[in-house]
């Protein structure tokens, strides 16, 4: 575990570094986990290094979202009367856009035969 | 009353607390869902953001003081998104032959999440400001802040809007889809990480692996679609 946990956080640390440096707009850590596909594509091994502690760490990624969604609860007062608005906006858009996305996926894989199977 | 008065200060000032609360508050959130039978609406991130407002708010504990101990667990999001790599390895084989549907997905829905994001408020009264801070709340929050820089609009409402965004795709994804008769998990998956970046990644990863590795794809890519096509429609709308 410890060895998966230095390697992850090395391929974060990596991301970070190269973000920065080259001042590219996508973040740190986004770069680090592109990097780190690459890497297990390269030598596979390394995924059976990582896998119990990653999926660990991910099955509980929503626990993660809780400090910045309480820094929210502070700031929706600032809305003042925008935030009945905002809130229609973004119900109804973020149900579009789940809903045009999925469609588009799944005609899209019907026309091309890239059926799931 | 010395007594809890010392307790309190000492607590107050050291980390232990709230990290333990916010770990707390989410077993809470997530034993309501186990109990619900699994509902969607019985979201644990929600529950537990409740949860931890309402004690701050009684104890007078500023964001500041909490954050302190919260900040552990916060900082794992990096460490976690790094870990989004292993799934998406796993399923590498699904995502290669899905190319096609992923790249008219990607369009779709992020075109889809920014211009409604900003017709919809913009028929309902919002400001042409707080439209800027609201175009790129599908994304990720380090790159939605970015990008809300870039355009005009304010980092910090972007920050408020993104998890309001996210919260909400992760309550209305499976109602959603279910009512959509869309049964193909690399769909849901996909459409819910562009629509509701982490959060709605998260969720998908609680209902299905390969949903969560398409999620954790969406997510990145749509950082990536909406850091070229917001400054665009922008361009052409403002």
């Amino acid at each position: 575990m410890i060895h998966a946990l230095t390697l992850i956080l090395a391929m974060q640390l990596i991301g970070e570094v190269v973000a920065r440096t080259t001042g590219l707009i996508i973040p740190g850590p986004v770069l680090g986990m592109a990097l780190f596909l690459l890497l297990m594509v390269l030598v596979p091994k390394v995924a059976e290094l990582v896998r119990s502690t990653a999926t660990g760490l991910l099955q509980h990624l929503s626990l993660l979202f809780v400090p910045a969604g309480v820094g929210v609860v502070g700031h929706i007062n600032a809305l003042g009367t925008d935030l009945i608005p905002l809130v229609i906006a973004i119900v109804a858009s973020t149900a579009a856009a789940i809903a045009v996305g999925a469609l588009a996926f799944t005609l899209t894989a019907r026309l091309t035969g890239q059926n799931d199977d | 009353m010395t007594d809890f008065v010392d307790i309190w200060t000492y607590l107050s000032r050291e980390p232990l607390l709230w990290l333990t609360a916010t770990l707390a508050a989410y077993a809470v959130g997530d034993a309501l869902y186990k109990a619900s039978g699994r509902r969607p609406w019985v979201n644990p991130v929600l529950i537990a953001v409740i949860l931890l407002a309402l004690t701050l708010f009684a104890s007078r504990t500023p964001y500041e003081s909490y954050f302190e101990g919260a900040k552990f667990v916060h900082f794992m999001l990096g460490p976690a998104t790094i870990c989004l790599a292993v799934p998406l390895y796993t399923n590498l084989k699904s995502v290669r032959k899905s190319l096609v549907p992923m790249t008219v997905a990607l369009i779709a829905g992020s075109t889809t999440a920014i211009l409604s994001a900003l017709g919809i408020g913009w028929a309902m009264g919002v400001s042409p400001d707080v439209l800027l801070s609201l175009a790129p709340k599908s994304v990720t929050a380090p790159v939605a802040m970015g990008i809300s820089e870039s355009i005009g609009g304010s980092p910090t409402l972007t920050a408020v809007l993104v998890i309001l965004t996210g919260i909400t795709g992760a309550i209305i994804a499976t109602p959603l889809l279910n009512l959509l008769r869309i049964r193909d998990w690399r769909a849901r998956g996909f459409a819910t990480g562009i629509a509701s970046h982490g959060i709605g990644t998260a969720r998908a990863f609680q209902v299905n692996e390969e949903a969560g590795a398409f999620a954790g794809t969406g997510m990145g890519l749509n950082a990536l679609a909406t850091a070229i096509l917001a400054p665009i429609i922008v361009k052409l709308l403002f």
